[in-house]
């Protein structure tokens, strides 16, 4: 549907303006781009390939910055980490999404109100709700004692202490602040639906959930491209929200690349080592997400 | 104000003979809150006395990872603050990268060399040169008691390591918790560098965390030090992790916990809370650890300025060091001043007692830097320290492994 | 698809209530910190110790409020959260505007008058968006002094703009993707140009997108701790710095009260933007920001 977006061939001087504006427009962006983007990767990419330590430095150093990495536990556990977090984090983002905005396109009563009150943790900053989740899931000042109040003595939920687990409520607060931001894309992507193929699909006598399940759903799938690059995005810059709620502990537990960038880049003065480490973030992610993204341009390109 | 008027003179006459007399003292650190705001507040006002304008720059959190990175981004823009609250080896490492500059003038004048101890002095040196204040000391391994539970549970507070298991277990039976402790990566690495100090012996420790022999790191004291941690991690709540070192303090405070290994700054919550050293709570040494005393000096470095003007700097680093600062500072921070022979009657008696320990352990060769808190190592060797002390606390790890990946961190230098 | 027909049997009543049960259960999970929040401001101290999470304050006390707008100690500062309040303020609204229109452009350039390199231009900008900030701290700090950029507000913005010009331009271009060509190409039969084009048609029809792009960039702007703490000097910090400044005492007795209310202060702009603009949030995104 976007087969033929070129602009038309100049007539005059004033076409000829609008071959030359646009392009003078958009170069502030570009420049930005290239240097915001691609220089600042470039100058990292530099610096993982040095001995830096406090401060850059730029004599050539080989791989020593990539074979330390590689034989470090800590970056292992918290690229593992970001595997668990990213995977459950960006699964249950779009499942809880979609549900939500299934039923809260069910005629509800109040839906405007329902939608804020999903929509609102996104408002706030991770620097805040990290602080409010930590205070809930301490098992000493939140769930498990409210629920020992009440004489449910034998409840445990510690998971915000226990290292095996403490990864999951990561995830939990995380769903808590983006998933309705996902319901909001969601629900958006319904009302956009073309009602005629529902009707018709219903006088051929299908249920309401078929109806979903087989027509509405997969005509989401921009939807779905559109949330996983948000969702996928959030996962892999976490940052605020991990340091305010767990700051990556019980011991690493909840250790995630981006903070162990931060702290070796530094706290501890191992720029180099830092940079090394942000540079597999990016090609991990690269790796991850090129492919959807490249594919979904030429499918915009062919449609 | 007799006499700011006088220094305010005093500094429009020296305007008058020597150019840039007064100047912007921007000054990096992280003192943001209770005392440490206090203290910091005068500094500004003794700052201001000397005709300077003070620039505050507090970056609060992270036990100043925040401040580093801010302050990284000001040297590397060629903009850095005049001084910023940096200690130990790291002082060092910046001094290597050619951006401090040299207190010379000031530390000749005021005869640092006799005013500070040597153990702080040299630290303070790069190739000789001051390039660092030293602020304060203080001690590590103390070991803060709520005599009252003691009293109740009807036990002495432990002296040695291998008493403290039945101590500890006796505190839990009768319903307390033994130990209050913050799951945080250096209050871990607080209380396991006390327990190495007290199971090796300064002697031990030196070689072991301040040199990184791999002999010593690789013996069997090591392994019984990792042993000792483990029994001590029983002892322990099981909600710390994450929890702040000052409201592990509040569970010693009202009764709830038995002890906490931490260092004296602990002091100022027992204070603020209206509590008496010696008899609400107890300044103990940790276990086996009498004799010894782990420092922590706070300080600033200061940075090479592009107009080469070194009067704020000086002024601040005199400041620093003078008498009523050291008096104040201390007495709201908890540690003891860095001048030899600082009058000490105001102060309290934990205090006292840490200033005659200090004395005596640096004759007694068993005065060691503390590890846990950036005085021994280069950041990069300390982290690796720290990430496997703090592992091993949080995980099945057993003392061997803990001992082969100290090893592997010993060789970060 | 609210015009769906219903069934009004006993099969789909049971139906209609799960849904409502489903519906409240996830309203309860998403109000119950920002519960807690409220409640631990309004109480003492005492209170917080000895009650539980979800306990009621005795009686409504607005010390902690008053203590964190105006009088709270962030540093050597007394100065409560007020005064950044208003840096976060100068720095939030150029940085916005700016962003948005700069996107609507770049969006009208990418869908409409396409050059050669525009999808590759479009993808790179995409996968800029995974940059880890913290990677651009040290460069950056060059670069702002390179171009002698001494004040924290203007340093803020130009930050602000520069990370946050993918998103608007995604919103923009996706929704222009879907405008009809024939309409941009029928003005310029008529002669209009490219700003004309812009201005008279396809900004009017822009409204939601650009809801969409407000309230995303009035968010991400306001919320950013990282740049802010960087980019900023003493008293030009923005509002999330002196909160954490506020949070992270490392010493003396923490006031919970006063930092729920601090935390609380410093989410009160967004919130107010989501409660108004929530709706045209939803419209915004159903037209076609949404497409991939």
């Amino acid at each position: 549907m976007t087969a033929s977006r070129q602009g038309a061939p100049g007539f005059s001087l004033s076409r000829f303006a609008d071959t030359i504006l646009p392009k003078l427009v958009i170069a502030p962006t570009v420049l930005a781009c290239l240097i915001g983007f691609y220089g600042f990767i470039g100058w990292t990419a530099w610096l993982s390939f040095t001995e830096s330590r406090l401060l850059p430095k730029y004599e050539w150093a080989g791989f020593v910055q990539y074979v330390e990495l590689f034989g470090n536990d800590r970056w292992w556990m918290a690229m593992q980490n970001l595997a668990v977090f990213g995977g459950l984090f960006i699964f249950f983002g779009l499942a809880i999404g979609l549900i939500m905005a299934v039923l809260l396109d069910q005629r509800i009563r109040g839906e405007g109100a329902i939608r804020t009150i999903y929509l609102y943790p996104m408002a706030l900053s991770f620097i805040v709700t990290g602080t409010a989740w930590k205070w809930i899931l301490n098992p000493g000042l939140g769930i498990e004692k409210l629920l020992h109040d009440w004489g449910f003595n034998n409840v445990v939920f510690d998971w915000i202490i226990n290292p095996d687990f403490a990864i999951y409520t990561v995830v939990i607060a995380g769903i808590w602040q983006s998933s309705g931001f996902v319901m909001a894309l969601f629900l958006a992507g319904l009302r956009g639906v073309d009602d005629s193929i529902i009707k018709a699909a219903q006088m051929d006598g299908a249920s309401l959930p078929t109806i979903y399940r087989r027509i509405i759903i997969p005509s989401l799938r921009p939807v779905f491209l559109s949330a996983f690059m948000i969702l996928a995005h959030i996962a892999v810059k976490s940052f605020d929200l991990v340091m305010a709620l767990t700051a990556g502990g019980p011991g690493f537990a909840t250790d995630l690349p981006s903070i162990f960038m931060y702290q070796h880049g530094f706290s501890r003065g191992q720029l180099g080592l830092g940079a090394a480490s942000a540079m597999m973030m990016l090609f991990t992610v690269a790796a991850v997400v090129m492919p959807f993204l490249y594919s979904e341009l030429r499918r915009e390109r062919r449609g | 104000m007799q006499p700011r008027r006088l220094t305010l003179a005093l500094t429009v006459a020296c305007a008058f003979s020597l150019p840039a007399a007064a100047g912007t003292v921007e000054v990096l650190h992280w003192w943001t809150s209770g005392g440490e705001a206090k203290s910091a507040a005068e500094l500004k006002k003794m700052i201001e006395a000397r005709g300077h304008t003070w620039k505050d720059f507090a970056v609060a959190g992270g036990g100043g990872d925040n401040a580093m990175t801010v302050l990284k981004t000001r040297v590397v823009s060629g903009n850095p603050p005049v001084a910023a609250q940096v200690k130990g080896p790291a002082i060092q490492e910046w001094a290597a990268e050619g951006v401090l500059a040299n207190l010379d003038a000031v530390s000749a004048a005021e005869k640092w060399d006799t005013l500070l101890p040597p153990v702080v002095a040299n630290v303070m040196k790069y190739k000789g040169h001051y390039v660092a204040v030293p602020v304060n000391v203080h001690r590590v391994n103390w070991m803060w008691a709520n005599p009252e539970v003691f009293k109740k549970v009807g036990v002495e507070p432990p002296k040695s390591w291998d008493e403290f298991d039945a101590v500890a277990t006796k505190i839990e039976k009768a319903g307390f918790i033994a130990v209050a402790h913050g799951g945080q990566p250096w209050q871990d690495n607080t209380v396991f560098e006390s327990v190495a100090l007290g199971i090796g012996g300064a002697a031990y420790y030196n070689k072991a965390f301040v040199k990184l022999e791999p002999a010593a790191i690789n013996s069997p004291t090591t392994i019984k030090a990792f042993d000792t941690l483990r029994m001590v991690r029983k002892h322990m709540d099981k909600d710390m992790p994450g929890r702040d070192w000052n409201l592990a303090t509040a569970m010693v405070i009202n009764g709830k916990a038995a002890m906490q290994f931490m260092g004296d700054w602990a002091k100022g919550e027992f204070a603020a809370a209206g509590k008496v050293p010696g008899k609400d709570y107890l300044c103990l040494a940790a276990p086996g650890t009498a004799n010894a005393f782990t420092f922590n000096v706070d300080s600033f470095i200061v940075f090479a300025q592009k107009n080469k003007d070194m009067k704020p700097a000086s002024d601040f680093a005199s400041t620093i060091l003078s008498t009523p600062f050291q008096e104040v500072f201390n007495q709201n921070k908890g540690s003891i001043p860095v001048r030899l022979g600082h009058d000490m009657s105001k102060f309290d008696d934990c205090a006292k007692k840490s200033a005659a320990d200090f004395v005596a352990s640096n004759k007694s060769a068993s005065l060691v830097p503390s590890f846990a808190h950036q005085m021994a190592q280069p950041s990069a060797a300390q982290g690796a320290i720290q990430d496997v002390v703090s592992s091993f606390m949080n995980s099945n790890m057993t003392s061997k492994e803990a001992v082969a990946k100290l090893l592997e961190a010993a060789k970060k230098k | 698809m609210a015009n769906l027909a219903y069934h009004q049997t006993t099969h789909a009543k049971v139906a209609r209530y799960a849904i409502y049960a489903v519906l409240g259960l996830m309203v309860l999970f998403y109000l119950a910190p920002l519960f807690v929040m409220l409640s631990t401001s309004f109480k003492s101290l005492d209170e917080i110790r000895t009650g539980n999470l979800l306990s009621l304050p005795g009686v409504l006390r607005f010390e902690a409020w008053q203590a964190a707008w105006s009088s709270a100690c962030t540093g050597m500062e007394c100065t409560g959260m007020a005064p950044y309040f208003s840096n976060s303020l100068k720095m939030m609204v150029p940085a916005v505007l700016i962003s948005t229109l700069v996107g609507a452009f770049n969006g009208y350039i990418l869908s409409m008058w396409r050059f050669k390199g525009a999808d590759t231009f479009f993808l790179l900008l995409l996968i800029g968006t995974f940059l880890p900030f913290q990677v651009i701290i040290l460069p950056m700090a060059q670069v702002l002094s390179m171009l002698e950029i001494e004040n924290s507000t203007a340093r803020l913005v130009l930050v602000h703009v520069i990370y946050g010009l993918q998103f608007t331009t995604l919103f923009f271009r996706n929704y222009y993707v879907t405008v009809p060509s024939e309409l941009v190409k029928a003005a310029r039969i008529d002669g209009a140009g490219f700003f004309r084009i812009f201005f008279k048609i396809l900004l009017p029809i822009s409204i939601p997108t650009i809801m969409v792009c407000l309230i995303w960039q009035t968010t991400q702007i306001w919320n950013d701790f990282l740049f802010g703490v960087i980019f900023s000097s003493g008293d030009g910090q923005p509002i999330t710095v002196a909160l954490n400044n506020l949070v992270n005492t490392s010493t003396g007795v923490k006031q919970y009260n006063v930092d729920m209310a601090a935390a609380i202060i410093a989410a009160l702009p967004t919130l107010i933007v989501y409660a108004i603009g929530g709706k045209y949030f939803v419209r915004g995104l159903t037209a076609g920001a949404v497409k991939g």
